[in-house]
């Protein structure tokens, strides 16, 4: 079983089936971005309280969604490094860092704006705001942690390190609107039993979901590739990976 | 056919449109710095390359 896991987590392996998933997952990112955003903005009923306003759920959800996603992505690639010393683990984490603090930003910024006209302001200091602001500064600290070291192999791992550390925010974010009083809704589609959105308006935030994963996918693939490249630059196979 | 108050939006239009293009110019922004990204390591990798054939 382990050789087989080490086999998997080859740079060159993971290079050529990075590769090979791109355009997959960049296509379906775009069918189902495009079916979401057309049937969310243009089909879907507005909302008998918020009107058109809740329009801006096809966006902010999945962001935030993928913001903790990323995160716990991110961590469980630098245990995986840290724990059993696999280098493309280190390389995921990279790779992901900048994909999960843009949609935070985004998250934030949409979070934002819907907040203006449902509850008089641009921001409060509202847990559930609070704790994904926290999830931003996160990121842009392992960010910046990985290059400020001269030995990028140090880089890499006080980088998992406060990845693995940081993991706690990410259900302090899930959880925030059970545990203390928060102008923001709970949970709406991950409810467990029935969903309490209709149909016509879930089906464009589930392909949004779907979409914004698959986008993830496609990115972290051409991220991953460039990642490996340049941690495994004196390797042989580089040569005929770069020349293809 | 687009239905009626699709572009003013319940006139909340200067919260939804700006929420869909801050999505599209991150979205946008991801693919073009991710591909600038494997771009760069892979003339980086050509450059190591040519430097240890020129060395030996």
């Amino acid at each position: 079983m382990w050789t087989w896991f080490y086999r998997l987590a080859s740079p060159p392996f993971v290079y050529r089936v990075a590769a090979t998933l791109t355009p997959w997952f960049l296509g379906l990112a775009a069918l189902t971005i495009g079916y979401g955003v057309i049937d969310g903005l243009a089909f879907a009923p507005p909302d008998y309280q918020q009107g058109d306003a809740f329009r801006i759920i096809y966006v902010h959800v999945p962001a935030a969604w993928l913001s903790t996603f990323c995160y716990t992505i991110m961590a469980a690639a630098g245990a995986v490094a840290l724990i059993w010393r696999i280098k493309v683990g280190h390389a995921v984490a990279a790779a992901t860092a900048p994909i999960g603090a843009s949609f935070t930003l985004l998250a934030l910024v949409t979070g934002s704006l819907w907040g203006r006209p449902m509850w008089g302001t641009y921001w409060a200091w509202d847990p559930r705001l609070t704790s994904e602001l926290i999830l931003l500064f996160l990121y842009v600290g392992i960010m910046s942690l990985r290059p400020a070291f001269d030995d990028p192999a140090r880089g890499d791992r006080a980088a998992a390190l406060l990845s693995v550390v940081g993991v706690v925010n990410v259900p302090i974010i899930h959880y925030s609107v059970v545990w203390w009083n928060s102008l923001h809704q709970g949970a709406t589609v991950a409810k467990l039993g029935k969903p309490s959105i209709a149909g016509s308006m879930l089906w464009p935030l589930l392909s949004m979901f779907v979409g914004f994963m698959l986008f993830y996918g496609a990115v972290l693939c051409i991220r991953l590739r460039g990642e490996v490249l340049v941690r495994e630059r004196q390797a042989a196979w580089v040569r005929e990976a770069v020349k293809s | 056919m687009i239905r009626d108050g699709f572009w003013s939006m319940g006139g909340y239009a200067r919260f939804v449109w700006p929420c869909f293009g801050a999505a599209l110019a991150v979205l946008s922004w991801n693919l073009w710095a991710a591909r600038r990204f494997l771009a760069a390591a892979r003339r980086r990798s050509v450059r190591v390359m040519a430097m240890a054939e020129s060395e030996r």
